[in-house]
C-alpha cells in the first residue's frame, strides 16, 4: 500500500494502519483473523481454531492413534462435549512427533539400540524444523505453550559436496552460489550483447537487462565476471579485512564456470526457495517432542497405551474397535459413537476395517517413502569454533544426503549432537539396511568429507532412526502421485458413515506435521457435523 | 558399472507410462532432506541391490519382520514369487506400503535383484529379463494385491 498524502482524518485508513488498529484494540489472534481476511497471511489453509462446540449429551469418540492428529482430534473434541478415548499401540504418545535422549531404547525391526547422549542433548528423529507458514503448528504451539526458537536453514558458510566436482572437495555454499550467478550474469551479457536476444527483449529491457546481470552478477567493467574486491564482498576473501598496516583484504580466486556446473549449486539453490523451505523457520526448545507432551498433557488421561488394534467395525449404533494388549496379552473391545483413525496406511492397509473397497483401495494404494536419521554425538562443537559454521547444512552425493548443525546453545561448552544423516530414497534405503552400528560407521566415514580432522576424532556415541523398521509404521510417510491423488484421495478422506481417517496421508502437506494437523481439524469438523446432524 | 538412476528412469517411465514422480521428489512439498542423498549410485548385481534397496524393509535374511498385521512380508520361501510376473508389477507399481522402485533402479537392475531374490532366497532358478519387464510393463493387468501378511 501506498502512504495516504491526504490529511489522515479525511482518508480512509490504508490496510497497515486498520491492522495497527485492530491489533491494538482486538490482539494478536483478532489481527490474524483480519489480516487472513484481507489477504495476508494465508499460505496454509489455517484459519484458526474449529470452535466446535455442542457435542449431544453422552456422545463418544473414539480415537485411532496418538499421533499430532489423534490428540488434536481429541483436544478439540472434548473442548466441543465429547467423551473420547485413545487407543495407542506404542508405550508412548507422539507418534512421529519424536525426539531421543540419553537413556532412551530405539526398537526396530532387528535390532535395539541404548542412546548415549549426554544429558539436554536429543536427535529429532522424524519432523525437525516447522516453516513460519505452518500457522496451525504455530497456533497449537502458542496455545498449548510450547517455547519456539529459531531454527538455522540457509547458511550461506556451510558445505556442498560432490564427488565429482572440485576434485572431491566440499566448497562453501557462499562461494559456489556468488559463482553461479557470475557465470550466468556473464554469459547473459555476452548473449545480450551479440544481439542473441534482440529478438526476445526490447531495447529499453536490454539495457536493463545489461544493468542488472552487472549488479546481481557483481561483473567487472567489461562485463566479466573475475576475481575482485567486489565479488570479494560477496564471496569472502583469501585475507580478510583488518586494522592497521595489513587490513587491506585479498580476495581470492572465483571458480571457473565447469567446476561452478559441476557442483550443481542450482539445486541447492533451488531447495532453499521452496516455500517450505524458506527462511524464517522454527523448532520447539529442547525437542520436537515438546509438542506431542504438551498435546498429551491435555489428553494423557483419555490414552490407552500398548494397545494394538486389529479390527475395526462399524454399524447402525456406533464403532468398535477390538484391541490386544501387547504387555499383557489381554484382548478388548472399545466402544462408542464415532471413530478418527490415525493409523498409518501401511499399517490400516493390513489390517480388518470396515469400509468400502474404494476406501480400502485407496489405504492400500498409499506406499510410504523411507527416511534415515543419525545422530552423532561429539565432544565438542568443532563446527562451530573450527569452521564458524553456526547451523544450516552441508550437503553431499554420498548416502547420508547431508550433514545438519545444530541450532541452540550456540558456543556452548560440552557434548554436542550433530546431525549426521538425512536422506530420502536410494541412501535411505542403503542405510536402512545397515546394522545401526555399521550405519554411525559409513555415517562418520561419509560426513568426514566436510571435517576430516575432527569427525572421527570428536567423536563419543551415536543413534539412528530407519523408519522403515519402526515396527508402528513400517515407512516415513505417504508417497503421492498426481494420480494416485486423483484416483484414491477423496476415497480416502471422506467420511464413511461413522468412521473418518485423518493423518499427513490424508493431506495435501504430506510429512509435514501442518499436513497432520490440518487433515484432523477437517476431520472432527467434518464429525461434529455429521454427529450434530444425526 | 553403476549408472545414473535418472537414465533409468525416463527409459522405464517411457515405456511404462508411469509416474514420474520421484520417492524424493513427490511433486508437492513434503520436507525431504534437499538434492543430493537420493542420487547415490546403486550396484549392478542383483545381490548387491536387494543389499542396498530391498533389505532396509524386508531385512538380511529376506524373512521381513513385524508382528502379525504390521509386517513387512517375507521375500524368502515366498510361494508368490513362482510367478515372476508378480514381483515385477510391484516394483513397477508399488502396492500397499511398498513404493514403485523405477525412479531408483533401471530396467536390467530390476531384473538383476528379482533374479536374485527368486533365485537365492527361494528356488525358483530361472532369470527375469529386461524383455519381461517391457512385457509386465506394458500390460493394462491390474496390480495384484500384496501379500503383506505373509
Amino acid at each position: 500500500m501506498t502512504d495516504h498524502t491526504s490529511p489522515e482524518f479525511l482518508a480512509p485508513p490504508t490496510r497497515r494502519q486498520l491492522l495497527t488498529m485492530i491489533g491494538k484494540v482486538g490482539g494478536a489472534t483478532a489481527l490474524y483473523q483480519a489480516m487472513t481476511v484481507l489477504g495476508h497471511a494465508a499460505e496454509s489453509q489455517f484459519s484458526g481454531p474449529p470452535k466446535l462446540s455442542g457435542a449431544k449429551p453422552g456422545a463418544s469418540v473414539l480415537v485411532l492413534g496418538a499421533g499430532l492428529a489423534g490428540m488434536l482430534a481429541a483436544y478439540e473434541l472434548t473442548k466441543a462435549g465429547y467423551k473420547v478415548q485413545i487407543l495407542e499401540f506404542q508405550g508412548r504418545t507422539g507418534g512421529r512427533n519424536y525426539s531421543v535422549r540419553g537413556g532412551d531404547t530405539i526398537t526396530e525391526l532387528g535390532s535395539t539400540q541404548e542412546v548415549q547422549y549426554a544429558p539436554g542433548n536429543y536427535l529429532n528423529p522424524g519432523p525437525w524444523r516447522i516453516p513460519y507458514h505452518h500457522r496451525t503448528v504455530l497456533h497449537y504451539c502458542q496455545e498449548l505453550g510450547v517455547e519456539l526458537e529459531h531454527f538455522a536453514q540457509l547458511n550461506h558458510n556451510a558445505m556442498v559436496h560432490r564427488k565429482d566436482a572440485y576434485g572431491g572437495k566440499p566448497q562453501r555454499y557462499r562461494d559456489l552460489y556468488v559463482d553461479y550467478k557470475g557465470h550466468v550474469a556473464e554469459l547473459l551479457g555476452k548473449a545480450l550483447n551479440a544481439g542473441a536476444l534482440d529478438t526476445a527483449v526490447t531495447t529499453e529491457d536490454k539495457a536493463k537487462l545489461l544493468e542488472a546481470m552487472r549488479s546481481w552478477g557483481v561483473l567487472d567493467k567489461s562485463m566479466a565476471y573475475t576475481k575482485g574486491v567486489k565479488v570479494g564482498e560477496q564471496r569472502g576473501w583469501d585475507r580478510p579485512p583488518g586494522g592497521g598496516v595489513n587490513g587491506a583484504p585479498i580476495p581470492g580466486d572465483v571458480g571457473t564456470l565447469h567446476d561452478t556446473l559441476q557442483s550443481k549449486v542450482w539445486d541447492q539453490i533451488g531447495f532453499y526457495t521452496e516455500h517450505v523451505m524458506q527462511t524464517t523457520m522454527f523448532q520447539p526448545k529442547g525437542g520436537m517432542d515438546n509438542i506431542g507432551k504438551a498435546f498429551a498433557a491435555k489428553v494423557g488421561n483419555m490414552i490407552r497405551l500398548n494397545t494394538r488394534v486389529s479390527k475395526i467395525a462399524q454399524d447402525a449404533s456406533g464403532v468398535t474397535a477390538t484391541w490386544t494388549d501387547t504387555k499383557t496379552g489381554a484382548t478388548g473391545e472399545t466402544k462408542a459413537d464415532w471413530l478418527v483413525c490415525t493409523i498409518p496406511a501401511t499399517v490400516l492397509g493390513q489390517m480388518d476395517i470396515q469400509v468400502s473397497d474404494a476406501k480400502k483401495a485407496a489405504i492400500r494404494a498409499l506406499p510410504y517413502g523411507n527416511s534415515v536419521k543419525i545422530g552423532l554425538e561429539m565432544k565438542r562443537r568443532f563446527w562451530e569454533t573450527d569452521y564458524a559454521i553456526y547451523g544450516g547444512h552441508s550437503f553431499t552425493d554420498q548416502p547420508i544426503g547431508l550433514i545438519s548443525y545444530p541450532t541452540g546453545n550456540w558456543f556452548g561448552k560440552g557434548p554436542a549432537v550433530l546431525l549426521g544423516a538425512y536422506p530420502f530414497g536410494v541412501g535411505a534405503y542403503i542405510l536402512a539396511g545397515m546394522t545401526p552400528e555399521k550405519r554411525i560407521a559409513a555415517a562418520l566415514d561419509q560426513g568426514s568429507v566436510f571435517h576430516p580432522a575432527e569427525y572421527k576424532a570428536e567423536f563419543l556415541s551415536g543413534a539412528s532412526v530407519a523408519w522403515s523398521r519402526m515396527p508402528w509404521i513400517l515407512g516415513c510417510c505417504a508417497t503421492w502421485t498426481e494420480e494416485s491423488r486423483a484416483a484414491h484421495y477423496q476415497d480416502l478422506v471422506s467420511m464413511e458413515g461413522r468412521i473418518v481417517l485423518a493423518g499427513e496421508h490424508c493431506s495435501y502437506y504430506g510429512c509435514w506435521q501442518e499436513g497432520a494437523l490440518l487433515s484432523s481439524l477437517d476431520a472432527v469438523t467434518r464429525l461434529h457435523q455429521r454427529a450434530s446432524a444425526a | 558399472m553403476t549408472k545414473r538412476n535418472s537414465i533409468g528412469l525416463v527409459a522405464l517411465a517411457a515405456t511404462c507410462l508411469l509416474a514420474t514422480a520421484t520417492l524424493a521428489d513427490p511433486g508437492f512439498a513434503q520436507d525431504r532432506p534437499g538434492p543430493s542423498g537420493g542420487d547415490a549410485a546403486v550396484a549392478d548385481s542383483g545381490k548387491e541391490i536387494f543389499e542396498q534397496i530391498c533389505q532396509a524393509c524386508h531385512m538380511a535374511d529376506a524373512k521381513g519382520g513385524g508382528d502379525s498385521g504390521m509386517r513387512v512380508p517375507a521375500l524368502a520361501d515366498n510361494p508368490h514369487l513362482a510367478n515372476k510376473d508378480y514381483p515385477i508389477a510391484i516394483l513397477l507399481k508399488g502396492r500397499g506400503g511398498m513404493p514403485w522402485f523405477t525412479d531408483i533402479l533401471t530396467k536390467p537392475q530390476i531384473a538383476a535383484v528379482i533374479t536374485y531374490v527368486r533365485g537365492h532366497f527361494n528356488t525358483y532358478k530361472d532369470p527375469v529379463t529386461v524383455a519381461d519387464i517391457d512385457r509386465v510393463g506394458s500390460s493394462k493387468a491390474p496390480v495384484p494385491d500384496c501379500n503383506c501378511g505373509h
